[in-house]
């Protein structure tokens, strides 16, 4: 399959893995921060492939993850209300609450449906005038320009009863964090698809003032590995900077339009992330001028109080502290069919991936 | 109602994933217990007499009901083929039982009624009994249909159904592609407006089973690897055992229009459902014997020896991946796609 099949190439892979054994001496840490690039690393096998010196780290790329409890809770509130239609991506349903998940409530009849595009919801809305449709809108600088974009047009077509629930983040708080945390991170593999949309520059900071190697990798696992390669490169020789490997579908601008879009209809706010807390300015908060379509403006609901979990160290596991191993719940208690903690859920999350392919 | 469960029933409950398992530890194996039933293969494996009989069966609710390669009948009178099939029976009667909504088409119910007729004949099984419920509209979708099976079962097939036979070395076989069901039901749904040419792989693979019967006796389990994919079934296949099992991703075919959309998607080939697909452990010096054999038939011309059973790993399956790199294979958990079959 062209565009896929080359980036799988064994002899390639056989290539670069030995350019990196040549160059690689230091023990380091590199650290994904995309649960597309979580998913690869483990699919293709790519650690076992790797010298020992080199460690993968997953970091807080999971927007199912990161998610908060509270978000959880609060959709559900959400969900029991009459006449709503709560609509999500897949993954979100099975992510456990203080004490129920959307799935759950699924199944004692609320009204709740999984979509592939916020844009199915915004037709969900069309149709369905007497309903109140919720789309809850999570994920990163990838997802959320279509979910400005929705609101944009409910704006256009003057709708009444769409709304958004954000929990939509950006990345680069969170990678500074971790950094200023105290975990070990030489380079990160940045995320392809963030990047696609906001351009390369946002990494400045990280590879300058706080020296770590930054490299915007793509999907397929000679991406990963090139990556891989020119961050052991970066860290060997003390030269920190932000490089695409990526370049096929990354530009160091970005994508100008989707980021006009996101700037139109949301602000940055102060944010929860699991594991990291309430990081300033790392989340999209929804403009006033929209207001009509912010769910948390147009609903008025109780949250009932937020209970986490003893033993679940999804937040370490997060920040690259811990690894799913270390978990007492792991594999245990917490599995993918009965997730405890967020990261179990998605299959971009790390103890999913972890389990399924523990490579 | 005696006891107090305050969990209710999730679609992945009905998965054929671990929640599945789960629900019939949990529920159906703790009430219906007996020891038959907790050998939990396709079939149940009866005596009556001094024969052995292959009985078994399956519900089908798959939406839509009419798809490209198939449809709701085709998939009962194959499904239930197939779980007798792989434990070494010959399959001989079948039963068919509709539930159908009120306001379903005439016509739909005699094309698919027609179909069962076509496949059931070219299976060589016969339809002999069944029964007809009618609900109120919108009390379920369309039509549902069960359908129950009884097969003959040699007596020297007895551990096929358990692989209890399995040996370190052996060969493990797939008839063909992988994932063409899962993604052929995918794409007919209009929920993702995809348009592709995926045929789902739906066949009875009796005569195919036969044929491989017949030039070897060292066949030593077999399993159709509906929902949760060829993966479900390998890695259950090692479970608790004092082997494991390696696979070379290169040697398992997917179609290239499955593959596109897996890739799209993010579902992994070896997880999605079939309806035409055996894995077999065989032998490993009459492997190349049993691979030929199944070549002829149409439903085995794509058939390749995917791994092997290993010392290694006791209890885990790998696979080698198409990069040269290691990952392990475990079973579906939660759900993949809902009303697959």
């Amino acid at each position: 399959m062209k565009y896929i099949d080359e980036y799988r190439d064994k002899e390639i892979v056989k290539r670069i893995v030995a350019n990196i054994k040549k160059i690689s001496k230091k023990e380091i840490f590199l650290m994904e921060v995309c649960g597309g690039h979580t998913m690869a690393i483990h699919k293709f096998g790519i650690p076992s492939l790797l010298p020992k010196n080199i460690k993968l780290l997953s970091g807080p790329g999971c927007p199912v993850c990161v998610s908060s409890r509270k978000f959880i809770d609060q959709s559900i509130s959400y969900s029991r209300l009459p006449d709503v239609i709560i609509t999500t991506y897949g993954d979100l349903i099975r992510v456990p609450g203080s004490t129920s998940s959307l799935n759950k409530e699924k199944a004692k009849g609320a009204d709740i449906r999984i979509v592939y595009s916020v844009l199915d919801a915004l037709t969900m809305a069309q149709n369905n005038q007497d309903k109140k449709v919720v789309f809850l809108g999570i994920g990163f600088e990838t997802t959320a320009p279509s979910s400005a974009v929705a609101i944009f047009n409910a704006n256009k077509l003057n709708l009444k009863n769409f709304s958004l629930f954000s929990s939509h983040k950006v990345m680069p708080p969170a990678m500074k964090a971790l950094i200023n945390e105290g975990v070990k991170i030489d380079g990160y593999i940045a995320p392809g698809h963030v990047s696609t949309i906001t351009g390369s520059a946002i990494y400045k900071d990280i590879a300058e003032k706080y020296h770590a190697a930054c490299v915007v990798a793509g999907f397929e696992p000679v991406d990963l590995l090139q990556s891989i390669y020119m961050l052991v490169k970066q860290i060997e020789t003390n030269d920190y900077k932000v490089e695409i490997e990526y370049k096929r579908v990354v530009k160091p601008e970005g994508n100008l339009k989707a980021l006009k879009m996101l700037d139109e209809i949301f602000y940055l706010r102060d944010d929860w992330w699991r594991g990291l807390g309430i990081l300033p300015k790392s989340g999209l908060g929804i403009r006033e001028e929209y207001a009509r379509f912010d769910a948390e403006k147009v609903f008025n609901v109780e949250v009932e109080e937020t209970r986490e979990d003893k033993g679940c160290i999804c937040g370490e596991i997060l920040k690259g502290l811990k690894t799913p191993k270390d978990c007492k719940l792991f594999g245990k208690a917490c599995t993918p069919g009965d997730p405890v903690g967020a990261c179990m859920v998605s299959n971009e999350g790390s103890c999913y991936a972890f389990y399924r392919y523990k490579s | 109602m005696k006891t107090k469960n305050k969990e209710s029933i999730l679609l992945g409950h009905g998965s054929g994933g671990k929640l599945s398992h789960d629900l019939i530890d949990k529920v159906f194996v703790k009430h219906f217990s007996n020891p038959i039933l907790s050998v939990q293969t396709d079939s149940a494996i009866v005596s009556l007499g001094q024969s052995k009989l292959a009985f078994t069966t399956d519900s089908f609710v798959v939406d839509p009901i009419f798809f490209p390669g198939g449809n709701i009948g085709k998939l009962a009178v194959c499904g239930t083929v197939n779980d007798l099939a792989v434990s070494g029976a010959s399959p001989l009667f079948i039963s068919s039982a509709f539930i159908i909504e009120e306001g379903f088409s005439m016509d739909a119910l005699e094309e698919i009624s027609e179909t069962m007729a076509i496949e059931a004949k070219k299976a060589g099984v016969e339809i002999v009994t069944g029964d007809t419920k009618v609900v109120n509209k919108g009390k379920c979708d369309k039509v549902f249909i069960n359908t129950s099976g009884i097969g003959i079962l040699d007596k020297k097939y007895l551990n096929i159904s358990t692989g209890e036979n399995i040996e370190i070395g052996d060969k493990i076989i797939v008839n063909g592609s992988i994932g063409d069901h899962g993604m052929a039901i995918l794409s007919a749904r209009n929920e993702l407006n995809l348009r592709s040419n995926i045929e789902s792989d739906c066949a009875c693979l009796n005569h195919l089973i036969k044929d491989a019967l017949e030039v070897s006796d060292e066949i030593k389990f077999m399993r159709d690897a509906t929902r949760g994919g060829i993966a479900t079934v390998l890695s259950e296949l090692v479970k608790d055992k004092n082997y494991g099992l390696v696979v070379d991703e290169d040697s398992v075919f997917v179609n290239e229009n499955v593959r596109g959309i897996c890739e799209m998607l993010g579902f992994d080939p070896f997880y999605v459902a079939n309806e035409g697909k055996i894995i077999m452990v065989v032998g490993k010096d009459d492997a190349d014997k049993i691979l030929s054999k199944m070549k002829e038939n149409q439903f085995g011309k794509d058939a390749a020896i995917i791994g092997e059973i290993t010392d290694k790993h006791h209890g885990k399956g790998w696979i080698n991946t198409e990069i040269g790199g290691k990952r392990i294979i475990d079973m579906l958990s939660g759900e993949q796609l809902p009303r697959i079959c």
